[in-house]
């Protein structure tokens, strides 16, 4: 029998159309929903972590990379259940919103570069260079300098564009934090922050913006973090770090940065930037997650299936970390996280996490 | 004999004029709802960005700067604003002619059977989502600007006697002012392009007739004949199409490079009010001052967009008496 068309069987049909997502909905409503906001840093590996924490844990994590500063405001707010940030809080900070601050992951900030017959690792950049190229000093790349540092390349006669974020991004805030201590004027000029005043240069909207920004130009430059510029393939450059020597942004050397790192500091803070050995990469940083220590009584579950996600990943997501070259925390910093949690408590005073079994 | 006057239209049906009431008051209270609105919008954003008014002064508002860094933050609009207006106007100046040529080409030269479906393919475009046209811009149009304007013709641009100065650039990123207004432009063509199309089909065919009659040619049975009669029209159109402009968010975000610096060349990159509002209100702290410098600047939008508004009324004065 031929189907009429008319207002009615289309009525019909729509409707039919629209019922179609709800009947999905049985199958996905036994796992438990975790709702996180933040940095861009860390986001190619929380999201390895959400699919395997899937059958893992029981837990779906749904995680919106909006930028550092995007997390502080919203965990601020309380409206998820964690942020993100690589800009860590200092105790006054986290004291004022009731917040308590721990590491998942250490990454490592690198220059991407789009140059026509450069190898990947080739080129060759010192922290006054790097500087003098954000300040708008050097303007192309075959300016003596880096002519006379790269010798056995041929650098082509391109514009240097920079490229940066426009978003307040955490990422930002451990580059300036480098520059600034590498050079005096950065520090009285722009300054170390989650955003600051860029003298040339495009902005982009998060990591994925400014690799997108440098893939399509030739002659930019840019800062993202590793896994960016690993997983798109982008070409990235050699830093001459404290000691002098000039190291290549592979495992080995971040690994060299985070085993002299200070994680007494208060909200597990440690300082990786610039450090002195011989062999380590200068630009490395934790990146953390803030939990209220207060929940309030609906979102207590999503506390509790909070810790019990980042539990899991301390014990078993520090393969899947190292394949995307973050390095892993240390066990004993792991442990001392843990008794961190005990801080968080639900309404009535009683501690939220009670242990690996909660 | 006065008996006989027929009963007053209101005692007929006492059930109808109840439900006319009930009625009358629901559009009076949405046109009501709607002012209101409007007004409640204005104030608060006046009210949220009155922190960055009292911090800054009027200097606000020529200020260059913009300095995130706590401890030293420093806001100034300056840039925002004239990113907008600059931006909305070379939208426009590109947008106009080619409208125009559409709108010509729709009612005078197309053959018959054409006119249906080009007509439809424009306001088709009209429904393309905004963050479509970001995404074109910056995959497709940022590196044709980039490779095939910028680097051959750059230079011979910038030597260009008189006008070169706002050709030259260092910038070859290809996200710039250049970049956001050929988006602007072909977002805004649409409404510009339907509005002074259908105007002009309202010509009546007589006085066109007696153009052609006298000996008159094409044009200037257009430029004589047509504009005249539409003039309050087209100017609408035109406007409707800059206030899309001006507040354009995705679109222009995506290609136009987010400097918060003055430029100085069309592909130098800048910023518009609305693009730096999205970029930057997602981290401003609620009561920061950044977030009272962002809501003073969409405060200055909407004073921007009254201003594009009396113009357009000053421009048709002896038109609408």
């Amino acid at each position: 029998m031929e189907m009429p068309v008319n207002r009615r069987s289309l009525f019909a049909l729509a409707a039919g159309t629209a019922a179609v997502p709800m009947l999905a909905r049985p199958a996905f409503a036994q796992l438990a929903t975790v709702t996180g906001a933040g940095a861009t840093f860390p986001r190619p590996v929380y999201e390895r972590w959400g699919q395997a924490a899937r059958e893992g844990v029981g837990i779906q994590l749904n995680y919106q990379s909006i930028g550092s500063g995007g997390g502080i405001n919203q965990i601020t707010n309380r409206t998820v259940d964690f942020g993100a940030t690589d800009a860590p809080r200092n105790e006054a900070q986290l004291r004022e919103a009731n917040l308590i601050q721990f590491p998942t992951v250490m990454g490592s900030v690198v220059l991407i570069v789009n140059l026509p017959g450069i190898a990947d690792n080739a080129l060759k950049l010192t922290p006054e260079i790097i500087t003098d190229i954000f300040l708008g000093r050097v303007t192309r790349w075959n300016d003596p300098r880096l002519v006379e540092m790269n010798r056995e390349l041929r650098m082509p006669n391109l514009p240097v564009s920079p490229a940066y974020r426009a978003d307040a991004s955490g990422t930002t805030f451990v580059f300036t934090t480098y520059l600034s201590r590498v050079s005096e004027t950065w520090k009285n000029g722009p300054g170390a922050a989650t955003s600051v005043q860029w003298p040339v240069g495009n902005g982009a909207r998060g990591n994925e913006g400014v690799s997108n920004a440098v893939r399509n130009t030739p002659g930019a430059i840019g800062y993202t973090e590793n896994a960016y510029a690993t997983v798109n393939r982008l070409i990235t450059t050699q830093i001459r770090n404290k000691a002098g020597n000039f190291v290549l942004p592979v495992m080995e050397t971040f690994q060299a940065a985070a085993g002299t790192a200070d994680w007494t500091r208060p909200g597990f803070a440690a300082d990786m930037v610039d450090l002195s050995g011989p062999n380590v990469w200068p630009i490395v940083s934790p990146t953390f997650i803030l939990l209220p220590t207060n929940p309030v009584a609906d979102r207590v579950v999503g506390s509790r299936n909070t810790m019990r996600f980042f539990d899991w990943a301390y014990r078993n997501g520090a393969d899947a970390a190292r394949r995307l070259e973050y390095i892993p925390i240390p066990e004993a910093v792991q442990n001392a996280v843990r008794a961190t949690w005990s801080q968080v408590r639900d309404p009535s005073g009683a501690a939220i996490w009670t242990g690996s079994a909660s | 004999m006065q008996q006989s006057i027929s009963p007053s239209p209101r005692s007929r049906g006492s059930s109808g004029a109840g439900a006319d009431k009930f009625f009358e008051w629901l559009c009076v209270g949405a046109g009501l709802f709607v002012l209101c609105l409007l007004g409640a919008i204005i104030v608060t954003l006046f009210i949220g960005g009155l922190p960055a008014f009292q911090e800054f002064g009027i200097q606000f508002l020529w200020s260059t700067a913009w300095q995130p860094v706590e401890g030293r933050e420093n806001y100034g609009a300056a840039v925002p604003i004239i990113g907008t207006i600059v931006t909305s106007v070379l939208a426009i100046f590109i947008a106009v002619p080619v409208a125009f040529g559409i709108a010509f080409y729709l009612t005078e030269l197309a053959p018959q059977w054409l006119r249906q479906p080009v007509g439809t393919a424009i306001e088709l475009l009209a429904a393309v989502p905004s963050i479509i046209f970001g995404m074109w811009g910056l995959f497709v149009l940022v590196p044709i600007i980039q490779n095939y304007i910028q680097l051959p013709f750059g230079a011979a641009l910038s030597a260009l006697p008189l006008i070169g100065v706002i050709f030259d650039s260092n910038n070859f990123a290809g996200t710039s002012v250049f970049a956001a207004s050929m988006v602007l432009a072909i977002m805004i063509l649409p409404f510009i392009a339907a509005t002074m199309r259908d105007v002009f089909m309202q010509v009546p065919p007589v006085y066109k007739e007696s153009a052609y009659g006298l000996g008159a040619t094409r044009w200037e049975v257009v430029r004589g004949v047509v504009i005249p009669y539409t003039r309050i029209s087209v100017v609408g159109g035109i406007m409707l199409g800059l206030g899309r402009a001006l507040g354009e968010t995705m679109a222009v975000t995506f290609v136009i490079g987010n400097a918060n610096r003055m430029f100085t060349s069309v592909f130098d990159p800048s910023t518009t009010i609305a693009s730096v509002v999205a970029m930057e209100f997602p981290e401003s702290l609620m009561g920061s001052l950044k977030q009272s410098s962002l809501l003073a600047l969409g405060f200055l939008l909407f004073v921007i967009s009254f201003i594009v508004l009396a113009i357009s009324r000053w421009l048709l004065r002896s038109r609408l008496k």
